[in-house]
């Protein structure tokens, strides 16, 4: 039977050195994302991200659900789940409340986890189950080849809305954090340190991460993302978050965040235009969740103003705690084997005796 | 004044009233005073799914059934000796079931005009003589509370509330019920309410009083306690024993029990019970939707726990595919599917024996598991370990398949020893299993139950990927090769027809029955009646239940092959009659009926008769 650890919230790093290389990591099968996608660079990037951790790989777990970025977990050398189309969430729920020693991480995508799982996807984030949630974003359906996402843009045209899409997407950041997430950040995958300082911090982080990856699928949905990545465009689209720094961007940071008087949220601003003390200073601390909505809201037309970074990163309890907890005091409380625990039990309420 | 005391061997009351009257609280009681005598006992709740439909209107009436006998006894009884009727609700929606000459005891107070009219009656059967046939006895049940409760500091409708105590007291002095159990739950029941405590107990004992006292009661009743194996006793509902066996499939495995479950009726009952277990390292989640909670309890047996969803039919077919995954996984898993009447919502909280083809094949691919069924109350208990003992010793799905009938229904239980339970016991993977001792083979089966190995997160060299696509035997590659899945398909199924169920066995006292009777989970009792009544008749039956439905017993085949006739009775329209005439070639004569309740032994007995006459 599983050991009865501590329930230390996951990710545990072991006192002694694991020496652990990328290398470690890789599974012996042979990758079959199509030559160019995203989901290669993701990939390296955890790969070699893990032996930072220094916790052993048997105390790893990938869950997936279905779709490309869902084949993930047959590419790294821990445990691994490929499942369902949506529920991964909830898969992963039942081993993170069981088993508070694993260090378990959820590998989803716009279909996966907005679309058939939304429902899953949520009750995580608002439980704050102990899971790290990577979301890869490529606002198409790759797998079933080509058709529009929850996150494709509205009038998009695929093979299923040849006249344009007529549904509005989700925007996940915003519906990670109207569902009580209490880790939100967003990376792109061509940007491996940006991706890794991400993973790091979703890693230390006690309770559900969700972090989203913009991942370009270069068969159905090639560019999506290369305002954000293209030297011309990108430092004058992104606005890189850092925790206690004034909101500035832009590559001559031209432009800057700030609070507009009489408004719910933020707005961009031409620097040279606003007081220095107007700037706002990015706390991803705020326990009020609207100032990381209102952030997830900058974007603009054609991915201007996009957010990356740690748009929150709060403490509350985590739900596998809670129940741990509950049980573990029932348990302490208790007197006798099992077997003598049960057989009080079954003889509880009214019992008659025949001689 | 000494009154006449009259033995009986048996008697069924059905107490009946409103919604909100405390009927089921009522008939538990005098259930479980009962229970304290040693009567044997089967009782038969029955209330509607509105939790409070309109006052005092047919779609409200509430019942619940006891049947109790100074012999063992197989169902709650086809026709109650005794109604009690709050209301004329209860009065109009229970007479028909009640034979001439059956006593009837009714809330006078609650005969207005106004409710009479509500239920569309013209007159007061009170007074128009149609009840001339019966033993009626009008009492005011509510006033009689009310007064009684004068003094004690509590509101008036507190007061008319308590008449259910009052009418349990009235019936408990009738059969000479011992009434200090019903004592120390209403004291427990209202511990932090002193003053309700003590109002009820009052109201209780004044119906006790009023029967010894009015000269309407002429008879008191006593019913001698059956004789019964010895041992402890305690009386029981389906739920919660299944509940019970959970928590001893835990303690017997040495396994923590993971329970994901969403609130559906009428399964919710099970995840109140094992809530309440934690300390048996029992955890219980309530899930968001039916699928989170099976994916939970599948997550949970990937980490080495005993994984079990409960839900009722509806639950069963959103978690298909997900058992399905369970399926390709080889994971252990007990799915418990608590029967109530379908399609759709169908009727929540009737009975019905709606989804064995769905748990025998309700499924997309080739997608087997094992499907057993309780056959009684207590039986629950012993069918949760045996779907354990499938679970963790094949890694495979279970469904247990109970009913609205037994979960709700009662009975005694002789409490098992602890150490007679079956040993549970599992082997987790350690070490790498392939032949040169370097690689862990994930896929690579256990000869004789073709079972792969458990290998738990957290054990070093074990690392290894399962999932939904198809494996390659042994290693658990992913594959595509056609050889493999036809390889791979068929074991699936080789690993269900190889788990060791016992045989059928066949009640046949006189050896010479040319009619057999097959039947499967909770209809044991009415056809165990049935029998019963056709032999005391002179007529030859035979009588073989079935708890394993996948796979089937190995002796099957050849006891249908033993009889002239086979007939199947069943809750729904004949879905094991379908599985034996397609396996066995059996012409079996299928009787069915999908009332919501079930079936009555007269009817079997009526219907049986005339196959037995005619083979």
């Amino acid at each position: 039977m599983p050991e009865a650890t501590e329930p230390t919230g996951g990710a545990t790093a072991t006192p002694v050195a694991l020496k652990l290389t990328a290398k470690d990591f890789k599974s012996d099968q042979e990758v079959r994302w199509c030559p160019g996608c995203g989901d290669y660079a993701i990939l390296a990037a955890v790969q070699s991200f893990l032996p930072e951790l220094n916790i052993p790989r048997e105390r790893i777990v990938f869950i997936s659900g279905i779709g490309c970025s869902s084949r993930f977990p047959y590419y790294m050398n821990t445990y691994g789940l490929h499942s369902i189309h949506g529920r991964a969430p909830a898969i992963a729920t039942g081993l993170a409340v069981s088993r508070p020693d694993l260090s378990i991480w959820v590998v989803t995508g716009d279909g996966d986890a907005l679309s058939i799982g939304g429902n899953h996807l949520i009750h995580a984030l608002r439980r704050n189950v102990n899971l790290k949630i990577l979301l890869f974003n490529n606002r198409i359906y790759g797998l079933t080849k080509g058709q529009y996402s929850p996150t494709s843009e509205l009038g998009k045209i695929t093979k299923s809305t040849p006249l344009g899409s007529a549904d509005s997407p989700f925007n996940p950041l915003s519906l990670a954090l109207g569902a009580e997430a209490t880790f939100v950040a967003r990376t792109i995958d061509s940007d491996r340190r940006h991706l890794q300082s991400v993973l790091r911090a979703a890693a230390e982080h006690q309770g559900s991460a969700f972090v989203e990856i913009y991942q370009n699928c270069n068969i159905f949905n090639d560019g999506a993302f290369d305002a954000l990545k293209e030297p011309e465009t990108r430092d004058d689209y992104l606005i890189r978050l850092e925790h206690g720094q004034p909101i500035v961007f832009g590559s001559q940071g031209q432009f800057c965040v700030v609070r507009p008087p009489g408004g719910f949220g933020l707005a961009v601003r031409q620097t040279a235009d606003v007081p220095a003390e107007e700037i706002v200073v990015h706390d991803a601390t705020v326990e009020e969740p609207a100032y990381a909505f209102a952030l997830s809201r900058l974007p603009g037309f054609a991915l201007r103003n996009t957010p990356i970074g740690i748009f929150r990163n709060v403490t509350r309890p985590t739900y596998d705690r809670l129940v741990q907890e509950q049980v573990e005091s029932a348990r302490a409380k208790a007197t006798g084997t099992p077997e003598e625990q049960l057989a009080e039990l079954l003889h509880s309420g009214d019992t008659w005796t025949i001689l | 004044m000494s009154k006449q005391v009259r033995q009986l061997d048996r008697v069924v009351i059905r107490f009946a009233g409103d919604s909100g009257d405390g009927m089921q609280l009522t008939g538990d009681r005098f259930t479980s005073e009962t229970a304290q005598l040693g009567n044997d006992i089967s009782t038969l709740p029955n209330f509607p799914a509105e939790i409070r439909a309109p006052a005092g209107t047919l779609p409200g009436v509430s019942s619940f059934q006891v049947h109790f006998a100074d012999y063992d006894i197989l169902t709650p009884g086809d026709a109650p000796n005794v109604l009690v009727a709050m209301n004329p609700a209860a009065l109009k929606a229970n007479l028909a079931d009640l034979p001439r000459g059956a006593d009837i005891i009714v809330n006078t107070d609650e005969f207005t005009k106004r409710n009479l009219t509500k239920v569309g009656y013209q007159a007061s059967p009170l007074d128009d003589g149609s009840l001339d046939g019966y033993t009626l006895h009008p009492v005011a049940l509510t006033s009689m509370t009310v007064r009684a409760l004068a003094e004690h500091d509590i509101s008036k409708k507190d007061a008319e509330r308590a008449k259910n105590m009052f009418a349990l007291g009235l019936l408990s002095w009738m059969y000479s019920r011992p009434y200090e159990s019903t004592i120390r739950f209403l004291e427990r029941k209202f511990a932090t309410r002193p003053a309700l405590a003590a109002a009820n107990i009052a109201a209780f004992k004044a119906g006790w009083n009023f029967g010894e006292t009015t000269e309407d009661f002429a008879v008191r009743y006593e019913v001698k306690p059956a004789k019964m194996p010895p041992g402890t006793y305690r009386n029981i509902t389906g739920n919660a024993a299944l509940s019970l066996g959970i928590v001893a499939a835990g303690v017997r495995s040495g396994l923590p029990v993971f329970l994901g479950a969403y609130p559906i009726t009428p399964a919710s009952d099970i995840l109140h019970e094992l809530s309440k277990h934690k300390r048996f390292g029992v955890t219980t989640m309530q899930a968001e939707d039916e699928i989170a909670a099976i994916g939970a309890a599948l997550g949970a047996s990937y980490g080495g726990a005993l994984g079990v969803t409960t839900t009722s039919g509806p639950g069963v077919a959103l978690k298909g595919e997900t058992i399905s995954l369970a399926v390709a996984l080889e994971l252990p898993l007990v799915i418990v599917d608590v029967q109530r009447a379908g399609p759709s919502t169908g009727m929540p909280t009737k009975t019905e024996q709606a989804d064995l083809n769905m748990a025998l094949f309700g499924r997309h691919g080739e997608a087997p598991v094992a499907v057993i069924a309780p056959r009684s109350p207590a039986d629950c208990f012993y069918a949760a370990l045996e779907a354990a003992r499938i679970a963790l010793t094949h890694r495979t799905p279970v469904i247990l398949l109970s009913d609205n009938y037994v979960a709700n229904g009662s009975e005694p239980w002789l409490l098992p020893e602890i150490d007679s339970l079956p040993d549970l016991r599992v082997d987790f993977a350690t070490t790498p299993n392939s032949e040169d001792g370097k690689t862990f083979l994930p896929y690579l089966r256990d000869p004789e139950t073709l079972a792969r190995p458990w290998a738990i997160p957290g054990t070093p060299g074990l690392e290894h990927r399962i999932g939904g696509l198809e494996k390659a035997g042994k290693t658990g590659d992913i594959s595509y090769d056609p050889a493999n899945h036809d390889f791979m398909v068929r074991t699936r199924a080789a690993r269900i027809e190889a788990i060791k169920v016992p045989d059928v066995e066949v009640d046949d006292p006189d050896s010479d029955a040319r009619v057999l009777v097959l039947g499967w989970g909770s209809t044991y009792g009415p056809i165990g009646a049935a029998c019963r009544g056709l032999r005391q008749r002179g007529l030859s039956v035979a009588q073989a239940h079935l708890r394993h439905l996948a796979p089937l017993p190995a002796n099957l085949g050849e006891v249908l092959a033993r009889y002239q006739r086979v007939v199947i009775p069943e809750m729904n329209l004949g879905q094991l009659a379908h599985v034996i005439r397609a396996r066995y070639l059996v012409d079996a004569i299928s009787y069915n009926q999908v009332r919501g309740l079930p079936f009555t032994a007269h009817e079997l007995e009526t219907m049986l008769e005339e196959v037995v006459k005619n083979a």
